[in-house]
């Protein structure tokens, strides 16, 4: 190979002539093919970080709970009883781009492997979409309705239930629309797998499905660049999901591991075997020779670095002592799962890429894993704004407008809306744990146990909004934070541990790196006064169309945990003559509000700042209102502001409410993540701020508005039915 | 009284059947490859997505070897359950009548629903509380559309209103004329326990306990 070709061949693979000087000092010459293809993956974005890493270690990752942090397949926090929970959220947002149905779909398949592979039944699957305007864009409502059926094709027919979720409707998300899933997963603590390869002369099995010429590049021609036009082009590049494959390839994989058959297990995602097992070997501090040819092949002909590189899903990677390979191929025979020795663990460091035994690639597996340079960023915050406003729908609400109108008009906007069209595809009870499924509270609840007098349970959120991190990545980002605890302490769940998957445009862009940045430091502000670690995450980089970057979007998955399942709290008002009260230190302006994007306003201006102290007390409040079950319901004030949030509480116990708000408190300002509205007996509410009542079957702010709950109802499912019609 | 839940690859609600049949009696799993039925008293043949049901949903789990010593079983008289894709795969292995097709929204449902019942004497309902009787079971599918050329013996029925998914006379479940083989689309073995819904799907296994104690000696 010439010089001038081998340069444009590493362009072609997205690697910088720098990068390239760096591979070539580091290896002594010129890369081969198989190994320019494999380099070229792990040193993308997408799999080394190398623009986000510096900024990550802000995060702050180590608390009492955690077993497993930042590094592994997911993280992993003890919920007692001997018990682990492992969660992580992820993106499949470029793929999904390309291809709604597939994307989405394998983007649950990808983040499910995460979990199994330490060893984790999966209980729980939630999602976090963004999309352009849903009722403006057929675009929009095209990757809506084949995101959502791809995410419910997935965990449908692999028995995982999908409990929650978000969907948020913005220009800036139409070409570039976000699917982040998130697995939660339970297993005994003592059965949590590293993927940590040990033992020369152990063996590598790959498991499941066949590898084909699927995805292939995907992490570094899909995922770490701008998407653009030719991207129809690019289709090929995404997967094919099989959630039969990947169910009986995770009941494999469980099974083995009740059975302790295994060293390491690590799942197969982007940059497929290339990334999991120089990552094993990285971890374990050895060396590896697989044999391509051992491979089993979907298409027969296929090249080295394409079997190297190849993103076929539902195949996992173990290692595995020599006299148990035979017990282990017996287990997966009985669940119809292949499973080839394709390799073995060596003391050399090196990954040996081996066909028929001759050598076609010799990588040292530091230069792979952590050579890769990291990038200092060069964040300034944007002289002008970055975004504009959004386009106005069918009837603007002008200033000044009655309090009906605006209330209803909140309730049916694309992003207040019911997301019952979309929840009702997904099934949320298989596996006989769900407590609180969607609707029924602010957080979807799990029991761990069954039977007994009292249960444990494990409350679950996620949580994001792009436009007020646009107003402010610090504060922004905060909020995500302090509502996902929010929400469970509505449930009556303190938190344990959180994962997160930051979404953002291009970090080479200096505002870019600026809304990165700030929105870690919020995060990790959050985080610290929350005493709540990051136990793992994601980034996805590069998400930008011709018209510019998407909104900086960091989504925050938390996980705590409920003393008592039955007394897991509910989002609906409950019972005539009850008191409600609003608990919190509640300061909401119009900035960044839904109801300033819909009348016209673009996301700028300052957000209430946050102050740790009178969140956390506010959240005590109600989490020990709820676990001591003097609260009917609780429900924390997000978008919409309290209006909405009383809205909703009517809607979902399908009773009014007589209220009168404090003297000057805006009725549809935000202050996310630091307020709640409660009900219950009078008695049990004296020492909070009485506001109101339950009574009737409408909801009356005095001075403000009356309006029959049906008819808060019929507002508020409108949207999302008539965009999936 | 003992249950045998059975499992093909695919299943997905099948411990959860499991459960739900051991807050009445025993319960085992029996594996689609074993043609022994391990000496059980009644056959659950569960929900999920037997095989991947790439093709029509339940036409290659009738060909499993299990599905020859349950139609066995059935022509009997042993009690059989067909839950979901268990009563698609009752449809298909011609245990039960009709079919089961696509949802008139195409779309996948998961959706608390309530139910008629429609015939309280069967061997599935007789502790259900009698005629007139609704029952809270949820369903979820994409193929639950019931549909028979001929009369069938209709045990529930989507109540008025709640039809999900456009079945024929809002038919939820069905029994073969000897009344020992039912299938429904709804899962009465998540409607067992108030912490996580209603409790009204015990009734069924609590039907088939009763019936199985009157008629064998336990």
């Amino acid at each position: 190979m010439s010089a001038t070709r081998s340069v444009s061949k590493h362009r072609e693979l997205g690697l910088t002539d720098f990068e390239y000087g760096l591979i070539v000092d580091g290896l002594g010459r010129e890369p081969g093919e198989v190994e320019l293809a494999m380099l070229s993956l792990m040193w993308s974005e997408h799999c080394a970080y190398k623009h986000s890493k510096k900024l990550l270690r802000r995060l702050p990752t180590e608390g009492r709970h955690v077993l497993i942090g930042p590094g592994e397949n997911a993280g992993a926090v003890d919920v007692g009883d001997g018990l682990a929970v492992a969660f992580k959220v992820e993106s499949h947002n470029h793929p999904s781009a390309v291809e709604p149905f597939q994307g989405a779909a394998t983007g649950v398949g990808g983040i499910l492997r995460d979990v199994f592979a330490l060893g984790a039944r999966p209980i729980a699957v939630l999602d976090s979409l963004r999309f352009g305007e849903v009722s403006q864009s057929a675009r929009s409502r095209y990757l809506l309705e084949h995101a959502v059926a791809g995410i419910g094709h997935y965990g449908n027919s692999i028995g995982v239930p999908t409990v929650g979720g978000e969907i948020y409707f913005e220009p800036s998300y139409e070409q570039n629309c976000l699917i982040n899933a998130m697995c939660v997963g339970l297993a005994p603590a003592q059965r949590l797998m590293s993927s940590a390869a040990a033992g020369v002369g152990n063996v590598i099995v790959l498991l499941g499905a066949l590898t084909g010429r699927d995805g292939i590049g995907g992490a570094s021609v899909l995922a770490s660049a701008e998407l653009g036009e030719g991207d129809a082009d690019k289709r090929p590049t995404v997967q094919i999901g099989d959630p039969f494959a990947e169910k009986k390839l995770m009941e494999c994989c469980l099974e083995l591991l009740d059975r302790r058959l295994l060293v390491a297990l690590q799942d197969l995602g982007a940059a497929g075997l290339t990334s999991s097992a120089s990552e094993m070997a990285s971890k374990g501090g050895v060396g590896l020779d697989i044999d391509v040819a051992s491979v089993p092949l979907r298409e027969a002909d296929m090249e080295p670095f394409e079997i190297m590189v190849s993103e076929s899903q539902e195949r996992m990677l173990c290692v595995v002592e020599p006299e148990r390979v035979a017990e282990v191929i017996g287990v997966c025979e009985r669940w119809e799962t292949l499973a080839t020795p394709i390799g073995q663990v060596t003391d050399s460091e090196i990954f040996r890429i081996l066909r028929r035994g001759a050598l076609v690639g010799e990588l040292p597996v530091s230069l792979l894993v952590d050579d890769c340079p990291l990038y200092d960023l060069e964040p300034e915050p944007p002289a002008v704004p970055l975004y504009g406003a959004a386009p106005l729908g069918g009837t603007p609400i002008v200033h000044g407008a009655p309090g009906e109108a605006v209330l209803l008009a909140l309730l049916e906007s694309a992003n207040l809306c019911s997301r019952r069209p979309v929840f009702e595809q997904y099934d949320p009870v298989v596996q006989s744990r769900t407590v609180r499924r969607p609707e029924q509270a602010d957080a979807a609840v799990l029991a761990l146990g069954a039977g007994g007098d009292r249960i444990d349970a494990i409350a679950i959120s996620i949580d994001g909004n792009g436009r007020r991190v646009a107003c402010d990545p610090r504060v922004g980002a905060a909020e995500a934070v302090y509502e996902c605890a929010a929400n469970l302490a509505c449930v009556g769940a303190e938190p344990l541990g959180l994962t997160n998957c930051l979404n953002f445009g291009n970090p080479e862009k200096p505002h870019v790196a600026w809304q990165l940045r700030e929105a870690i430091e919020g995060l990790s502000e959050a985080c610290e006064a929350l005493e709540v670690p990051v136990v793992g995450g994601n980034v996805s980089l590069y998400n930008e169309s011709p018209d510019g970057p998407i909104l900086p979007t960091p989504v925050v998955g938390m996980v705590g945990k409920l003393p008592d399942a039955a007394r897991a709290g509910r989002l609906g008002f409950a019972r005539a003559g009850d008191a409600i009260a609003l608990v919190g230190r509640f300061r909401p302006t119009r900035a960044g509000s839904e109801l300033a994007k819909l009348q016209g306003e673009a996301p700028v201006g300052a957000l209430p700042l946050k102050e740790a102290q009178p969140i956390l007390d506010a959240q005590e409040k109600v989490r020990d209102g709820v676990r001591a079950g003097a609260l009917q319901n609780a429900h924390d004030i997000a978008e919409g502001g309290i209006a909405v949030a009383l809205a909703e509480c009517c809607i979902a116990g399908a009773i009014g409410a007589r209220v009168r708000l404090p003297d000057g408190l805006d009725p549809f300002g935000e202050d996310l993540g630091t307020a709640f509205v409660v009900s219950g007996a009078a008695a049990d509410l004296d020492e909070l701020e009485v506001i109101g009542e339950v009574a009737g079957d409408r909801l009356v702010i005095e001075g403000l508005l009356d309006v029959s709950v049906a008819a808060l109802a019929r507002a508020h499912a409108r949207e999302l039915d008539e965009a999936l019609r | 009284m003992k249950f045998g839940v059975v499992r093909f690859p695919g299943s997905c609600d099948d411990v959860d059947a499991l459960l739900a049949a051991q807050r009445v009696g025993e319960a085992e799993l029996l594996w689609h490859q074993d043609r022994d039925l391990h000496g059980v008293d009644a056959v659950v043949i569960p929900g999920g997505f037997s095989y991947g049901d790439y093709l029509r949903c339940g036409a290659i789990a009738r060909f499993a070897p299990v599905m020859e010593s349950v139609a066995e079983f059935a022509r009997e008289g042993g009690l059989v359950l067909g839950i979901c894709n268990g009563f698609q795969v009752l449809c298909e292995a011609g245990l039960l009548p009709g079919a089961l097709l696509p949802n008139i929204s195409l779309r996948f449902v998961f959706r608390q629903v309530w139910l008629d019942v429609a015939d309280p004497d069967t061997a599935f309902t007789e502790s259900s509380g009698g005629r007139g009787r609704v029952l809270s079971i949820p369903v979820k599918h994409t193929t639950g559309r019931y549909y028979s050329p001929e009369p069938v013996h209709v045990v529930l029925r989507y109540a008025a209103g709640e039809n999900p998914n456009g079945s024929q006379d809002d038919i939820a479940g069905v029994c073969n004329e000897q009344g020992n083989v039912f299938g429904l689309m709804p899962h009465p073995e998540h409607a067992v326990d108030p912490l996580t819904g209603s409790t009204d799907g015990l009734t069924i296994f609590e039907s088939m306990r009763a019936h199985v104690g009157d008629t064998i000696s336990v």
